[in-house]
């Protein structure tokens, strides 16, 4: 197996490309990319859990809705993730459940804001495996 | 040699370059890059001439799709774009805002030289550092409740302002008198506000910053005097901020909402960043709302780190307020779409000016600035990186003329974040920063390596394009001798 994910260099903010043998290993991938940026992952434990549900018109945005509400549940409840399995995924619905913990600054090492993910760039490869591509906001 | 953009880029004088019309099929103005020659070979690596060209697809824009010498790749629209659209039949894109609603930038003068500052800048940092929050994660001093987060929302810096954080004048001085019209804190979602009441009263993180400075060159002494800045060796402090994680979500919601009105109501566009409605359309109308909310947010913000700022210096300096001549200067955003009248062609037009890393510039006697500065038109502040300077500037006629009234708003970036990590080290970052006599405090040194001076353009020379243009002119300049970094 290959790396999970690699990272886009842009002048102002920083693109993600996130791999998987399906759509589903290729999105929760992406996640722990964004995660990877915030903080340094190896610090979190998997103390709690959200289970989110989204809905979107195509599956592309679904990919941009899907950082979105992290980003949001990031920044609302302080929490940093780190797994995620999702359990469902189709063009336009998307069921996980994300497992992290809420930022400790004595144990947590915190590194970038990341503001929004962007439909800039906005890429879902289907070929030999899947390989998404987003553009954050940072 | 040719460079590759001389076959695309109709030259109109040495600080303005033209992309036709029949660059791209689709366009329906042609573009207008504000830039000196050697700026243009990086323009053109980053393909950022590009979204200049996309930004002309949109629905009801005049004149040209705007782009200011401190440009770089955005997303959807570059950062220093400017795009003016009819409210009669152009859309609101809110992409042509960005995340950070309302980012900006307010200046506070002082009675304080920088040989008195000098000897306490440690103290003086140390105390800024303290009394503003900021770094990721921050959580500010102010606990609003969701109530009174509305109020906010609607009243922006009265607001603070009623609440003991600043003072009147202050309002008087600050753009929309710091508070957007048309604020409807229904048309926000309750994620922006839940993302927005922790976050009230902060810094934040990223390219945010405090920064002490001391005004080294004065290029207009009658416009300097008329802002409260009277020597070489005045010490003012530059607070950079926005919107938050607030803005960040409206912009979110929006962008999703209106990427399905472009659908219903026919637009083609070459980039779904780019999602736009109809100004004068619901989703249209719903976003002013909510932008307004974001706007009156970030004012806010600045209104209350104003306050901090202050506290901070009288603690420091051990003198009143009042001693201390510790008066607002400006405070200007440099993320925003505006309603706003233009003459073109003789003909009167309502605009929506949407600014995105360009600053307003209204000349003298114009009726939306400050009667203090009616004179002499309005004040601009450009910060650059906190390793070079930055600048005060005024607005002038020939903004009006030819970019709706905009200049520039920064250095503008040069080098990713992630390549300034890969080649500097921020200790490295502040050893350099300290040997040139700034004093830095930062929540995380990683950021200091990515906001260092070489990832930046030089501020000097961004601002020297928009003054030989003429569309904006430089007044005052400062370096920094103390910086607060999230």
């Amino acid at each position: 197996m290959g790396r999970d994910f690699e990272f886009i260099d842009h002048t102002s903010d920083v693109g993600i490309k996130a791999y998987g043998t399906s759509v589903k290993e290729a999105f929760a991938n992406a996640a722990k990319a964004m995660f990877s940026l915030i903080a340094e992952l190896d610090d979190i434990e998997e103390a709690e859990y959200r289970d989110i549900e989204l809905t979107a018109p195509d599956q592309e945005s679904l990919l941009v809705e899907w950082l979105n509400e992290l980003v949001y549940l990031f920044d609302w409840e302080n929490i940093i993730f780190k797994r995620f399995d999702i359990t469902h995924l189709n063009n336009t619905q998307l069921r996980a459940r994300a497992y992290g913990e809420k930022v400790d600054s004595s144990r947590h090492k915190l590194k970038t804001g990341v503001k929004a993910a962007t439909y800039h760039m906005l890429k879902i490869d289907r070929g030999n495996g899947y390989k998404v591509q987003v553009l954050l906001d940072i | 040699m040719t460079a590759p953009w001389q076959e695309i880029l109709k030259k109109i004088d040495d600080y303005r370059w033209e992309i036709p019309k029949s660059y791209k099929a689709g366009m329906s103005v042609p573009g207008l890059i504000f830039a000196n020659e050697s700026m243009l070979n990086h323009i053109w690596e980053e393909n950022v001439y590009q979204q200049v060209a996309n930004v002309a697809f949109l629905p009801g824009i005049v004149g040209h799709s705007l782009a200011m010498p401190d440009i770089h790749w955005g997303y959807g629209f570059p950062i220093g774009g400017v795009a003016a659209t009819r409210v009669e039949d152009g859309v609101v894109s809110p992409g042509g805002v960005g995340f950070d609603i309302n980012c900006g930038v307010r200046l506070l003068r002082t009675n304080l030289t920088e040989e008195e500052v000098r000897p306490k800048i440690e103290q003086l940092t140390t105390e800024l550092y303290v009394n503003v929050p900021s770094g990721l994660g921050s959580t500010g001093k102010l606990r609003v409740k969701e109530k009174e987060l509305n109020e906010v929302l609607a009243k922006g810096s009265r607001w603070a302002v009623e609440k003991g954080y600043g003072e009147a004048e202050d309002i008087k001085v600050t753009e929309e008198s710091g508070c957007m019209k048309g604020a409807n804190p229904d048309k926000v979602s309750s994620k922006a506000k839940q993302r927005g009441i922790p976050q009230s009263g902060t810094l934040g993180s990223g390219n945010h910053f405090l920064e002490v400075e001391a005004v080294d060159e004065i290029y207009d002494r009658d416009a300097a005097k008329g802002m409260g800045i009277d020597d070489v060796g005045q010490v003012l402090i530059l607070i950079h901020t926005g919107s938050r994680g607030f803005g960040h979500q409206v912009c979110t919601d929006y962008v999703a909402l209106l990427g399905q009105a472009v659908k219903r109501y026919g637009i083609n566009l070459p980039d779904r960043q780019l999602a736009c409605a109809p100004i004068k359309s619901p989703e249209g109308q719903d976003y002013l709302a909510a932008m307004a909310c974001a706007a009156n947010y970030a004012w806010t913000n600045r209104q209350c780190i104003v306050h901090w700022v202050r506290e901070a210096l009288v603690k420091v300096f051990g003198k009143s307020q009042r001693q201390l001549g510790l008066e607002q200067v400006y405070d200007v955003a440099h993320n925003i779409a505006k309603i706003e009248e233009y003459t073109i062609n003789g003909k009167k037009l309502t605009l929506c000016v949407h600014r995105k890393g360009a600053t307003r510039a209204f000349p003298a006697k114009h009726p939306d600035i400050p009667d203090v500065y009616r004179d002499i038109g309005q004040p601009v502040l450009i910060p650059g990186d906190m390793g070079r300077c930055s600048y005060v500037a005024l607005g002038t006629e020939m903004a009006m003329k030819e970019t709706f009234g905009s200049t520039c708003h920064g250095a503008g970036r040069v080098q990713s974040r992630a390549a300034a990590k890969r080649s500097l080290r921020g200790a490295d970052v502040a050893k350099a920063l300290a040997a040139k006599g700034i004093t830095v405090k930062a929540a995380s040194i990683g950021s200091l390596a990515e906001e260092a001076s070489e990832a930046y353009k030089d501020v000097s020379e961004v601002v020297d394009v928009t003054h030989k243009a003429g569309i904006s002119r430089k007044v005052a300049r400062a370096t920094p001798i103390g910086v607060i970094k999230g």
